[in-house]
């Protein structure tokens, strides 16, 4: 298999001056994969907006790092694991998993929360029989977080699940991690001449050689020896021994290996330092015997960790590693120049300036507006159908809207004991900080709504992340993005990653919020074809107070409020693609200004401590919200759906539109909620009164919907009883 | 001298942390880590083996850790009268070193569980229990993989008639255990060991969720009861001390 393209090839050969050997096209590859270079995306990801107050590191190294005051920071990464866990979905989400965790390792920081980002095609047809290939997928790739997670301690406390028929014998996983530490304890990563390169952690086998490039892709063909073994136990004990190692003031760099190897972590870490490194390869431990150079510097064998240590502080490190019993090696030291020197058995078999390798020549995509995206917004309008309620429990059923319960009771979401807000509660979850704040996190992704149109969105990806983290209490103070698509040199494909990004920018700018990490994964796509855009949104907020902390149950004697307006935008909505089948329509557009207006007039009313819950409206519209937040409190409610701001000229669309920037809150106190929100000068509505266990909206003096919770319950919880009978 | 509570850890334990922290900053008692190596221990009056997955349940749960070092000191100290709580993994442990009779097997779901439920102390003569009101019921979580309580008949008769299961599930069957077996002691009372967490139960900020998923109904109101596990514990160590 050649990884480097033959342009690439010419490019190293005319830099280097000499012809480039096998072992170095093999580790110069593993860099320059689209998975470990950005060749394809670099250009664009400058272009955001990465500063802001809270934070300390920017996108670029492992995690970004967020100052939450005190001298307390917050770290958080996003990676994803998708070629891997589209063919053995247990080991490649566990070691997505692993990855990702190691990241937050590598700064300095503990783990203290993982959320996961999952897209399968549909695992339910009609009649409510399983798919068998998708929920095959979905069961193992929800056992492979458990079991990794669980294992390791640290909890998985959020994420979301869309299902769509674009991911059919395909899936993504994303995996996000969210660190906790000292400020002090940063690790800065400098190094100097004569410090001491350690490779700690499992041994170096043969299992995920050319991952990297595996992932660099389309997948048409089962490739498992791509695939790595997860052991989360040996994870578990490289966690505790370099929190201890960072504890003790031993590191002055450390580097996970992950996708592309050691070739990657060598290259990237040396450029970082901008020092070289002399490296013997024959010191490496090793699972298996007679391993190539080439097998050495590009398996992606799990759990392993690069330390470098100065000279006299090498053997408290050793003494870290020998009391957990974590096996290392000694593979070479920091140079004085900036040459990364390979050498097996003393012969150089690889010499070559680090910035070379880990800076892969950019690619030039075309980019050109798909065809489909207009075709797609003229489609006719379904008929409204007569029964409502039916249609809600319709929505309710849906695997992406329906209770995730049976994923998330298979998680340990709350060992650390940090877990305030747990799933299925909130909008967001909430883990409390040791400064007496909050951190609130949610993930956040709409493949319907991008295919249609990308910029729009991701748009709402970001708008509905922002309302999840405001609903929890939450500030919001950063942004972490995962862009997937499928191959970037098709221009249509090209052109939607373009618009995603865009979006990114766009709102991140006009929020004042930066993006503090991010990862691209392309070629995302089986024989069947490609996939939709799937921009996947990570939103980190700070509750700055403990009376701010928001949950969506309603309760008793409350009076219901909504904040926007709702207009009829169906595309991408639930109720056209899951009831009605139809993909196409005009996807709800975010306006900026009304989107940050709402936002600040809710988080005001949070602060004030007028609101008792607060849920935003989006896959499922206002009422599977209204719904929930009903289900969350066993509580009902009876609303007027005259009153809700509206251009909707049909219940349907009142009910099920997907519009932006909504908010349903609660109250005790509707006098000053009314006041406050008049002040504010955004469009909203008193709607109705909690009542005890029914639903009822009406409209006129008509009963549009009256169903009660029993029922409501049978559908939402369907997922569980369809997968363990 | 003040009471000493020592925390057993294992490569792969992870809620010592957690037992740590409840122990010295919420009932504020002196409690520390003891790594599984240590072959002599001195000077603590309790001892608890958290939670977590030692060894990484690598041949069964609790079976590798029931070999370490520690564990002979664990043994020392039972059969000295001392209190010893193991919570999840700990009470896997403390059954695979034959302080506990029973086993502890895969949930009847084959899948890990992680929810709140409730228990019912059936015991409240116990170090870990006397603070409980008689058949007292509060919410608590579990977490964990293999918590099926399961002895045989013999096994079972003993335990009732020698008063030694100590908490029962109260609302539901989170893993199909024996009996709505949540928790039992030795004869002598001063070993216990429980599935549920009451170290993620403690405080009030840990339970303030609204939400039904999460919390039972009939316990809305006071979740951090489990709180009194640990007091039962501490009071029991004072009073120990001034006798």
């Amino acid at each position: 298999m050649d990884v480097l393209t033959k342009q690439e090839l010419e490019y190293l050969e005319q830099e280097l001056k000499r012809k480039a050997n096998e072992i170095e096209k093999d580790a110069v590859g593993a860099q320059w994969s689209e998975h470990c270079s950005y060749k394809s995306s670099k250009k664009y990801l400058h272009l955001l907006p990465t500063k802001g107050k809270h934070v300390i590191v920017g996108p670029g190294y492992d995690a970004g790092v967020l100052d939450v005051g005190d001298g307390y920071v917050l770290t958080v990464h996003i990676e994803s694991h998708n070629h891997p866990s589209a063919i053995e979905p247990f080991g490649g989400a566990a070691t997505g998993v692993g990855g990702v965790i190691r990241d937050i390792m590598s700064m300095g920081t503990r783990p203290i929360a993982v959320l996961d980002a999952l897209r399968f095609a549909p695992i339910v047809e009609e009649g409510n029989h399983s798919v068998a290939k998708s929920e095959w997928l979905f069961k193992n790739v929800v056992k492979g977080i458990a079991d990794y997670g669980n294992c390791i301690g640290i909890p998985t406390v959020g994420g979301e699940i869309e299902f769509d028929p674009s991911f059919q014998d395909y899936c993504l996983v994303d995996v996000a991690a969210i660190g906790f530490g000292r400020k002090i304890d940063i690790i800065t990563n400098d190094a100097e001449a004569d410090d001491i390169i350690i490779l700690a952690g499992g041994p170096t086998g043969r299992d995920g050689i050319r991952g990297a490039s595996f992932a660099s892709k389309t997948l048409e063909e089962d490739n498992r020896s791509a695939v790595q073994i997860p052991d989360p136990f040996l994870e578990k004990l490289l966690l505790e021994a370099t929190m201890e190692a960072v504890k003790r003031g031993c590191l002055k760099c450390i580097k996970d290996l992950g996708g592309g190897g050691l070739s990657c972590c060598l290259s990237e870490t040396s450029d970082n330092l901008g020092r070289g490194f002399d490296i013997e390869l024959t010191k490496i431990h090793t699972r298996e015997s007679h391993m190539t150079p080439n097998e050495l510097m590009i398996s992606e064998s799990q759990e392993r960790m690069l330390y470098i240590t100065s000279k006299p502080k090498l053997s408290i490190l050793q003494s870290i590693l020998e009391k957990y019993g974590i096996k290392y090696s000694i593979i070479g030291t920091v140079q004085r120049h900036q040459n990364l020197v390979i050498r097996h058995s003393g012969k150089v078999v690889m010499q070559m300036p680090s910035h070379l390798v880990a800076h892969a020549p950019l690619a030039d995509r075309v980019a050109k507006r798909p065809h489909y995206i207009d075709k797609m917004k003229r489609i006719k309008r379904p008929i409204q159908p007569s029964n409502l309620g039916k249609v809600l429990l319709s929505l309710l059923a849906d695997p992406t809207i329906a209770s995730k319960r049976w994923v998330y009771q298979q998680y340990d979401h709350e060992v650390g004991i940090r877990t305030v807000i747990k799933p299925g509660s909130s909008n967001a979850a909430v883990m409390r900080l040791d400064n007496g704040k909050f951190v609130s996190v949610k993930l956040d992704g709409n493949s319907k709504q991008c295919y249609l149109d990308p910029y729009q969105g991701t748009l709402g990806s970001l708008s509905e992340g922002f309302r999840n983290i405001i609903c929890s209490g939450a500030d919001p103070i950063g942004v972490v993005d995962h862009l997937q698509f499928a191959s970037p040199e098709e221009p249509e494909i090209y052109w939607t990653f373009i618009q995603a990004i865009n979006a990114i920018i766009d709102y991140c700018k006009f929020m004042e919020v930066p993006v503090v990490g991010g990862k691209v994964s392309f070629y995302n796509e089986t024989a069947r074809g490609p996939i939709k855009p799937s921009p996947v949104i990570g939103t980190l907020g700070l509750v700055e107070n403990q009376r701010y902390l928001m949950q969506m149950a309603l309760s008793a004697n409350e009076s219901i409020f909504i904040v926007g307006y709702t207009q009829p935008e169906m595309g991408g909505s639930e109720y056209y693609e899951y009831f009605h089948k139809i993909t196409g329509g005009k996807v709800p557009v975010v306006n900026l200004e009304v989107d940050r207006q709402n936002m600040n007039a809710v988080l005001n009313l949070i602060k004030m401590g007028l609101v008792s819950c607060a849920h935003d409206c989006s896959k499922g519209g206002f009422a599977v919200a209204l719904s929930e937040m009903a289900m969350s409190g066993s509580i009902g409610f009876k609303v007027q759906l005259d009153a809700i701001p509206t251009s909707c000229k049909q219940i349907d669309e009142l009910l099920f539109s997907e519009t932006h920037s909504r908010y349903i809150i609660a109250t005790k106190d509707p006098k000053s909620v009314y006041e406050t929100l008049s002040s504010n000068g955004v469009r909203f509505a008193e709607i109705g009164k909690t009542v005890p266990a029914h639903i009822e909206f009406i409209k006129g003096n008509r009963q549009t919907i009256r169903l009660s919770l029993k029922q409501l319950e049978a559908k939402f919880y369907l997922l569980e009883r369809i997968l363990h009978p | 001298m003040a009471a000493r509570i020592g925390i057993a850890v294992f490569p792969g334990s992870n809620c010592d942390r957690d037992v740590h922290h409840i122990l010295n900053n919420i009932i504020g008692i002196e409690a520390d880590f003891i790594w599984h190596t240590k072959d002599r221990i001195n000077g603590y009056d309790a001892m608890i083996i958290p939670g977590g997955f030692a060894f990484g349940d690598r041949l069964r749960p609790g079976i590798i850790a029931a070999h370490s070092p520690i564990m002979n000191e664990v043994r020392r100290i039972a059969k000295d009268g001392l209190p010893v709580l193991g919570i999840c993994n700990g009470f896997q442990i403390l059954v695979e070193s034959g302080l506990l009779p029973g086993a502890l097997m895969m949930n009847d779901s084959l899948r890990f569980v992680c929810r709140w439920t409730n228990v019912q102390v059936t015991n409240n003569k116990t170090p870990f229990t006397s603070e409980f009101s008689p058949k007292q019921i509060f919410g608590i979580p579990v977490a964990h993989g293999d918590g099926r309580y399961v002895a045989d008949s013999k096994i079972l008769k003993e335990l009732k008639k020698k008063n030694q299961i100590v908490l029962r599930y109260a609302s539901d069957n989170p893993n199909g255990s024996t009996d709505l077996i949540a928790g039992i002691c030795n004869e002598e009372s001063n070993v216990m060991g429980m599935m549920p967490h009451p170290e993620r139960a403690s405080e009030s900020i840990l339970s303030v969720d609204r939400s039904r998923n999460n919390i039972s109904s009939n316990n809305n109101n006071n979740n951090n009861d489990a709180v009194t596990i640990f007091k039962s514990l501490v009071s029991n160590l004072k009073q120990k001390a001034i006798a």
